[in-house]
């Protein structure tokens, strides 16, 4: 800016020619680099995501067994040995902690791939599969609006609760379900998202001068198309993990996550409420990991915007 | 205009249509009935109960049997609340849910826009900065967690409201479930007026209101809010129609007996009549809302005409 203003000739920009020339991402990657807040929820996030890794698969970090009672420490506040104390059944509150972050982070990460897949699909076929098969996309987003989606969400979940899939066991088949039923609600906005750049993307001039120069539809949809809807995209998709981690929760809340003794953090803050005027440590950190999470995604998806679409502020 | 709202409404019937098809068949692919218990009833009873409810029908004579009723108004029996009418249930319930509802809403809206245009008015500076902060992270606090933290500070700590309970007109049952569900679209809508005020507030007209010499509040109030009332309004459906299907969950936290926690418990133990019966009274709240919303926008702004 200060540059521009001294001297607009060319000489004044010794790095003009020498500067590589920066595309798209790297631009973006900058400008994200440079949102302190996004950087934080980022740093953040990374360490809540290998701390929960760690905490499920090593004794060292976890400490105690999510499920193992011990009946002489009963609704214990935090100490150095149960560092999130105990609940009324004498369980360890951080290793459950540890057990609910991990689900809420698969279930965050494995609703938006599912979305991302579906959305960029029936998007895609919505928008380049003429006018038949756009009308009827349309209509069953609308649909989807008009039903109200944590109902539509709980009514999914409860015609596959105790059902399990075939081949992947209980536990993960449980777990498989619950991002199934969100992911199920979840694609519509990216769907729509996706349609409305494609529509956008096939009258511009670059893709007329890439089929006028005699390339595949192949090739211009997956080479000049999607990769230019990738940005608006991306955002939706990570400010749509809290929302899936949000929506776990819901369910686990109400008592149709997962079937116990696996505890998501949902079901943590659920059964921490009936204890809240004896002991309120029980449901104050599930509920502040809960927040944590939705709040690191959600400084993360702000930068990512600002930082794909910087003409959006 | 007239044109427009009829046809808006009469589009509303095939959307209805469709929720509740959707939703007649996905509650009967839950598995397990509405009479399953615990201990197992006499084979001649189930008999009896299942032909009292149609469930003896093969599912295409149930579904046709239920438009048949709703086409004459009747939501049927609830399987379980003994023997009450869906409709009865709906009423109790929706009193208490309005309630919650519109005072939330109201919070949700003032707190909001005051937040909004403080934060506007005050463009890169302190309160700005915290006006932005709050929008966004009340955006990303859904009720049950902001309860946890009320309810442990200001009814486990100091004792000013109640834990439990509602009661229209009581502050201490009133305020902690209003700000738990409230909080959440204030943030939203103080994100979007801050937005549409930064819009209007570049605009040449406001210049001119200040060049005139007009006092600072008129600026404001009369001339800036007024036009940045517009954006708002379009979210100021779906925002009701969220607090409204969305208070189960607060509903729940202070056994609140709304419609919201009816469907919860009408899901666990499958009673059909109560969740055909609160789905198909939400997707009409979201269907007017919106509905409403639209109409109201054409009025606030004359440049948008519908055809």
């Amino acid at each position: 800016m200060e540059r521009a203003e001294a001297a607009p000739t060319l000489e004044a920009f010794p790095e003009f020619e020498v500067r590589r020339e920066r595309g798209l991402w790297s631009d973006a990657f900058r400008r994200l680099i440079r949102n302190r807040l996004a950087m934080a929820a980022l740093i953040l996030l990374t360490a809540i995501a290998i701390l929960a890794v760690l905490g499920n698969y090593t004794d060292v970090v976890q400490r105690y067994r999510p499920s193992a009672q011990d009946f002489d420490v009963v609704n214990e506040g935090p100490s150095a040995a149960h560092f999130f104390g105990t609940d009324s059944l004498g369980r360890d509150n951080w290793s459950r902690v540890l057990e609910g972050l991990l689900i809420s982070l698969q279930v965050g990460l494995g609703v938006q791939a599912i979305v991302l897949v579906i959305g960029l699909t029936v998007g895609g076929a919505a928008a380049l599969g003429g006018r038949l098969l756009d009308n009827i996309m349309m209509r069953i987003t609308d649909l989807a609006y008009a039903f109200p989606d944590l109902l539509a969400i709980i009514l999914l979940r409860s015609v596959f609760f105790g059902r399990d899939l075939p081949g992947v066991g209980h536990d993960a088949s449980q777990r498989l379900l619950v991002i199934f039923a969100i992911a199920f609600v979840a694609w519509v906005t990216v769907a729509r998202l996706v349609r409305g750049q494609m529509l956008s993307l096939k009258e511009r001039d670059f893709v007329l001068a890439a089929r006028a120069m005699g390339a595949s539809p192949f090739r211009i949809v997956f080479q000049h198309m999607l990769p230019n809807t990738l940005g608006p995209v991306i955002v939706a998709v990570v400010f749509g993990i809290p929302l899936a981690i949000f929506a776990e929760a819901v369910l686990a809340f109400i008592g149709i996550g997962l079937p116990p003794p696996t505890a998501s953090l949902g079901t943590l803050v659920n059964e921490g409420y009936a204890f809240i005027e004896v002991n309120y440590w029980i449901v104050v950190f599930p509920a502040a990991t809960i927040a944590v999470l939705m709040l690191c995604f959600t400084f993360l998806g702000d930068g990512l915007r600002d930082a794909l679409d910087p003409m959006g502020r | 205009m007239t044109g427009y709202i009829i046809r808006r409404t009469l589009w509303i019937i095939p959307v209805m249509w469709a929720v509740a098809t959707i939703t007649f068949f996905l509650m009967h692919a839950v598995p397990g009935g509405p009479f399953d218990r615990e201990r197992e009833l006499p084979p001649a009873v189930m008999q009896n109960l299942n032909r009292k409810y149609n469930l003896d029908k093969p599912l295409h004579e149930q579904y046709g049997l239920f438009f048949w009723d709703l086409a004459h108004g009747d939501l049927g029996l609830s399987f379980r609340s003994a023997n009450q009418p869906v409709t009865d249930l709906i009423r109790d319930g929706w009193k208490v849910t309005a309630q919650l509802g519109v005072v939330a809403f109201l919070y949700a809206v003032v707190f909001g826009m005051t937040l909004g245009a403080i934060a506007a008015l005050n463009q890169n500076k302190m309160g700005d900065y915290l006006g932005v902060f709050f929008a966004t992270a009340g955006a990303a606090m859904p009720s049950f967690i902001i309860a946890v933290f009320l309810i442990i500070i200001f009814s486990v700590k100091l004792g000013w409201f109640d834990v439990l309970g509602w009661e229209f007109g009581n502050y201490r049952k009133m305020v902690i479930p209003v700000v738990s569900l409230g909080t959440l679209p204030a943030a939203y809508i103080a994100r979007i007026t801050r937005a549409s005020m930064l819009e209007v507030l570049r605009q040449d007209y406001i210049r001119t209101a200040r060049a005139k010499g007009l006092a600072e509040y008129v600026v404001v109030l009369r001339h800036t809010m007024k036009n940045a009332l517009v954006p708002i309004l379009t979210v100021a459906g779906p925002i009701f129609a969220f607090l409204i299907t969305g208070s189960f969950i607060v509903e729940r936290i202070f056994a609140i007996p709304g419609v919201g926690r009816r469907f919860v418990d009408a899901v666990f133990v499958r009673d059909y009549g109560m969740i055909m019966g609160i789905v198909l009274f939400y997707a009409a709240i979201i269907a007017v809302a919106n509905l409403v919303v639209d109409v109201l926008y054409a009025a606030v702004d004359p440049r948008i005409r519908y055809r």
